[in-house]
């Protein structure tokens, strides 16, 4: 890729500080998202997925320690100063999460909340904000918008809120846009509007779009290129299509294997249960798991290196890829 | 004047959902198995370091209240200083005979401490068993059936925990002892039976709110939808699968109904309506009582050390209930 | 919203019928009147033509039957403003009850006003950095707040500043008991706020321990919320996340439990009263049921119970108003 990346990410580590120890929830996560790209960040709860993201917005709680680098357009956000953050925040990179009803303030009307986002960030009139905001509501398919501007969240059906957020999160035009599990409190039928909504705006608007979600099925829906995340690294990093077809990372293997299809007569739940990360192992993290796995794998981590136009972090994946194939 | 400082219902502060499956937050990647509920509770309250303090020091003081008549100097109605001649032994201030002075009647005021403070610990804690008792088992009848039942008792309890609590104790008092079966029961109206039985009287109905919403709360999870799936008895689902969900709350209940029961009956004393302090006990709301009338000739040392007590009790119990609270509460793993 | 106001105060009506039906069995059982009757008019006891007399009059019946048809005699007569003269003295009733009221209910907003800023502070001071020194400092304070009960802070307080400091100083700094000096005419704010300063310190120690408490627990419960982390996700100052989400979302509870409070005010204040001889609705109560006061209690009563429901509708109302998710039907 020549073009300036909407987001790099270098070496990103998180760890939290609990009573029980140091949580070691990130471990050198590197990426690069495109502009107008989407990126699926893909893995179970507890993979990290969503926590790198939420360092790189600065929205973790102080109990993170948090080290790396992020850059957004030229702005380095990890350890940024306040200020920095809050002229980056909403304007070059915005955010939308999993539950659209607790994640809209309940006492203020909906079109207000997207105003106090214009306002942030443009010096415009509050007339101008708010006919800025109707107009945006109507961009992400809210019928009667002007209507629906003085209502609050809680008189919204789900999907309804979720296009609120996702009209406040491009509101001031953001390069990169974070999406954190967008359809996973939604109905199936819901699903498929909301990531036709975020296809849109990614192709009207140019927004790169990282889409965090623990289902396969949205990734495909709509990413470009996929990584997978396992104990807080990315174990796997393809286009979307090489994914499917030819998964490098047994990890990867496994959760295909676990998905329901018209096809597949028996689903294979992976064994085992993902590592403590009190104590994460010294090798690779799912070598416990594996069922391809060798004393090795256990030796030192393996970093994340190319495979066949994509990249995967398995000692053995050229190995792996003749056999299965 | 708050709600909450009327005696009984400090429990009444928001109190988080207990969820004792949910030890650990998922998302940041620790296994749920790696610890027990029980022992991360037992670690979160001894990261509180003012409750395990204050644990300490109320052990201390029960052992050494428990031990009365090896601990005390003189009888609890003994005056003093008899054969000093000359001296009025009433209202000496402290000295080496009688550390904390004597009072109106030339007692040791340490001894009689000790002994209030026996009594008043005594109230506190069987007041704080009867009411917990009740409150749990209405609490939990009423969460789990829900309905009517539940209603009334809700209409009930929020009108009488709305009244001041002394005047409910006044007149409810007032009404029993002249009520010749009642008083048959309860002994008489100065005994500290009549007394803890009137506290608990009045005591369980903050219980039986705080159990009733955390019924409400477990009942909508799946395992005791499981429970009853497979055809448990309402009994068995109360006994077996919602109390030993709630002990921790049901624990933090009992703290603080005792310091409430201890409270209570020295606001009772203060105002004359507690044991009678002719048949010879005293108690630490008696101690005060008498404190009262040592205030205008200055003899401080009747004022500062039975009120002082008293603070350090209920200060002693509120830390550990307030412990407790963070103890059995999940929100608090992080940012500690 | 009219008609749910409507029907909440239509439905004020039973209730209050069948709490002051339940008030007015107790009353007459703890106090009995004919015995306080007799008592405070021993001439009139030995005739026993005069007590059945003062027993018509004043619907005085044994049993249960007795006591419907006695509450609704009472009933009658408290309505058509017919009250019957306290026992002790036979004086009319309502006077010194308006008195007492406006003396505690002036001691109560003052304090309340005095009072909940400070605790609400503490706790914003507090829940700003959980955990962290300054929340230690304000949770200790206020369990220490709680622990002292206000019989306990009158006390100390009346030894220290007027007996302690006289022996001290000479002259006491702050009157202890009373509103005004004995003797005093007419209304003087300045004496009475000095009058007023050591029970307002009484009553305020518990409500700043209760509010700082209150305010910690809500805003700390809203700081962890979804909805503010979009906030701060938006690129707004810190100070506007704080102010125009954090606090005003935690204020609703809170708002809500005010109006509770002021509501138990006219009744709950007489622990301080007793102990500092405020002349407020306590002392009236204290002083009537030792006396066995039927006729002042009974209105007491009334006063005090209609305030906690009134009030208990006015908590519903501003949660209504300020949280657009309740509805009001």
């Amino acid at each position: 890729m020549t073009t300036v990346p909407a987001l790099s990410i270098r070496d990103l580590n998180v760890t939290f500080k609990t009573l029980l120890g140091q949580v070691q929830a990130v471990r050198g996560v590197s990426l690069d998202v495109a502009p107008g790209e989407v990126l699926g960040v893909v893995g179970e709860s507890g993979s990290g997925k969503s926590v790198s993201f939420l360092a790189v917005m600065g929205l973790l709680p102080k109990s993170a320690r948090i080290t790396g680098s992020a850059v957004v357009a030229e702005t380095e956000l990890i350890g940024a100063s306040n200020k920095t953050m809050r002229k980056a925040r909403g304007a070059k990179i915005a955010m939308i999460f999993q539950d659209p009803l607790s994640a809209l303030n309940p006492v203020q009307r909906v079109g207000h909340q997207i105003v106090e986002m214009i306002q942030a960030h443009q010096s415009v009139s509050k007339a101008d904000a708010m006919s800025r905001a109707v107009e945006l509501l109507d961009i992400v398919g809210i019928p009667q918008p002007k209507d629906r501007a003085r209502q609050y969240a809680h008189e919204f059906s789900g999907g309804m809120r979720q296009r609120v957020m996702i009209a406040m999160a491009i509101a001031n035009d953001p390069l990169m846009l974070i999406a954190d599990e967008p359809t996973t409190a939604l109905d199936v039928t819901v699903q498929a509007q909301i990531l036709e909504v975020l296809e849109r705006i990614r192709r009207d608007l140019g927004t790169a779009v990282v889409l965090i979600t623990h289902d396969l099925g949205v990734v495909a829906r709509i990413a470009d290129r996929v990584q997978v995340m396992y104990a807080g690294r990315i174990v796997e990093r393809s286009e979307v299509v090489a994914l499917f077809e030819h998964p490098t990372h047994p990890y990867t293997q496994g959760l295909m294997q676990s998905l329901p299809g018209p096809t597949r007569e028996r689903l294979h739940p992976i064994p085992g249960a993902p590592p403590n990360m009190l104590r994460p192992p010294s090798g690779c993290a799912f070598a416990a798991r594996c069922p391809h796995s060798i004393p090795a794998c256990s030796l030192e981590i393996p970093e994340l290196r190319p495979i066949r136009g994509s990249e995967s972090a398995c000692i053995r994946a050229e190995e792996l890829q003749e056999v299965l194939s | 004047m708050p709600r909450s400082t009327q005696g009984f219902d400090l429990t009444d502060l928001q109190i988080p959902p207990l969820e004792h499956i949910a030890v650990t937050d998922a998302s940041i990647g620790i296994l749920k198995e790696s610890i027990s509920p029980k022992k991360m509770a037992f670690k979160r309250f001894m990261h509180h370091h003012a409750a395990v303090v204050c644990t300490v020091v109320l052990a201390f003081i029960v052992v050494f209240v428990a031990l009365a008549p090896i601990t005390t100097r003189y009888g609890v109605n003994e005056s003093i200083f008899k054969a000093e001649a000359g001296i009025p032994n009433q209202n000496l201030a402290p000295r080496a005979a009688a550390w904390f002075g004597t009072d109106a009647n030339g007692r040791d005021l340490y001894s009689r401490m000790i002994y209030g403070a026996q009594i008043s610990l005594l109230i506190g804690l069987f007041t704080a068993i009867v009411s917990v008792a009740l409150g749990t088992l209405v609490g939990a009848y009423a969460g789990l059936k829900g309905g009517k039942i539940d209603d009334v008792l809700m209409r009930v309890t929020d009108i009488f925990l709305a009244l001041p609590l002394l005047v409910v104790l006044v007149i409810v008092r007032g009404a029993l002892k002249n009520v010749d079966w009642v008083v048959a029961i309860m002994g008489d109206p100065g005994s500290v039976r009549f007394l803890v039985i009137l506290l608990s009287v009045i005591g369980w109905m903050g219980v039986a709110r705080l159990v009733r919403g955390q019924v409400k709360q477990l009942k909508e999870r799946e395992f005791i939808e499981a429970a009853r799936a497979v055809g448990a008895s309402t009994t068995r689902i109360m006994f077996r699968h919602l109390l030993p969900n709630a002990v921790g709350q049901i624990m933090v209940a009992l703290t603080f109904a005792i310091v409430g029961a201890i409270t209570a009956e020295a606001t009772l004393s203060f105002f004359g309506f507690g044991p009678d302090a002719g048949s010879g006990l005293t108690s630490l709301g008696l101690l005060i009582r008498d404190s009262k009338k040592a205030v205008p000739p200055g003899y401080w040392w009747l004022v500062v050390y039975p009120c002082g007590l008293l603070i350090l009790i209920s200060l002693c119990i509120n830390f550990i209930g307030d412990g407790l609270r963070d103890a059995v509460d999940p929100k608090m793993l992080q940012d500690s | 919203m009219f008609r749910f106001i409507l029907r909440r105060v239509l439905w004020m009506i039973p209730t209050l019928l069948l709490l002051t039906f339940v008030v007015y069995c107790a009353l007459r059982l703890a106090t009995n009147p004919l015995a306080s009757y007799a008592r405070s008019n021993p001439r009139i006891a030995k005739q026993p033509e005069k007590m059945q007399q003062y027993i018509e009059t004043n619907g005085l019946w044994d049993g249960f039957g007795g006591y419907v048809r006695g509450y609704f005699h009472w009933l009658r007569g408290f309505l058509t403003g017919n009250w019957q003269p306290s026992i002790k003295g036979s004086r009319p009733v309502w006077p010194n009850l308006k008195q007492a009221l406006i003396n505690t209910v002036r001691l109560g907003i003052v304090a309340s006003m005095v009072a909940i800023p400070i605790g609400l502070a503490f706790g914003v001071f507090a829940a700003l950095k959980p955990g962290k020194l300054r929340d230690s400092a304000v949770n200790t304070g206020a369990l220490i707040g709680f622990s002292v009960q206000p019989f306990i802070s009158a006390v100390l307080l009346q030894l220290t500043f007027a007996v302690l400091w006289s022996k001290w100083f000479g002259s006491p700094l702050l009157p202890t008991s009373g509103m005004y000096p004995p003797g005093h005419e007419g209304f003087d704010p300045v004496l009475m706020l000095k009058y007023m300063t050591l029970p307002i310190i009484v009553v305020s120690i518990q409500t700043i321990a209760a509010y700082s408490r209150y305010m910690r627990a809500s805003l700390l419960d809203v700081l962890s919320s979804d909805y503010l982390r979009t906030a701060k996700s938006k690129g707004i100052s810190d100070r506007r996340v704080l102010i125009r989400h954090a606090l005003r979302n935690a204020l609703v509870p809170i708002v809500t439990l005010a109006a509770l409070d002021v509501g138990s005010i006219v009744g709950g204040l007489i622990i301080t009263e007793a102990i500092f001889e405020y002349p407020g609705m306590g002392k009236f109560f204290l002083t009537a049921s030792a006396n066995g006061d039927f006729p002042e209690l009974m209105p007491w009563m009334v006063i005090v119970t209609t305030s906690v429901i009134v009030f208990n509708l006015l908590a519903d109302l501003s949660y209504a108003a300020l949280d657009p998710r309740i509805r009001l039907d």
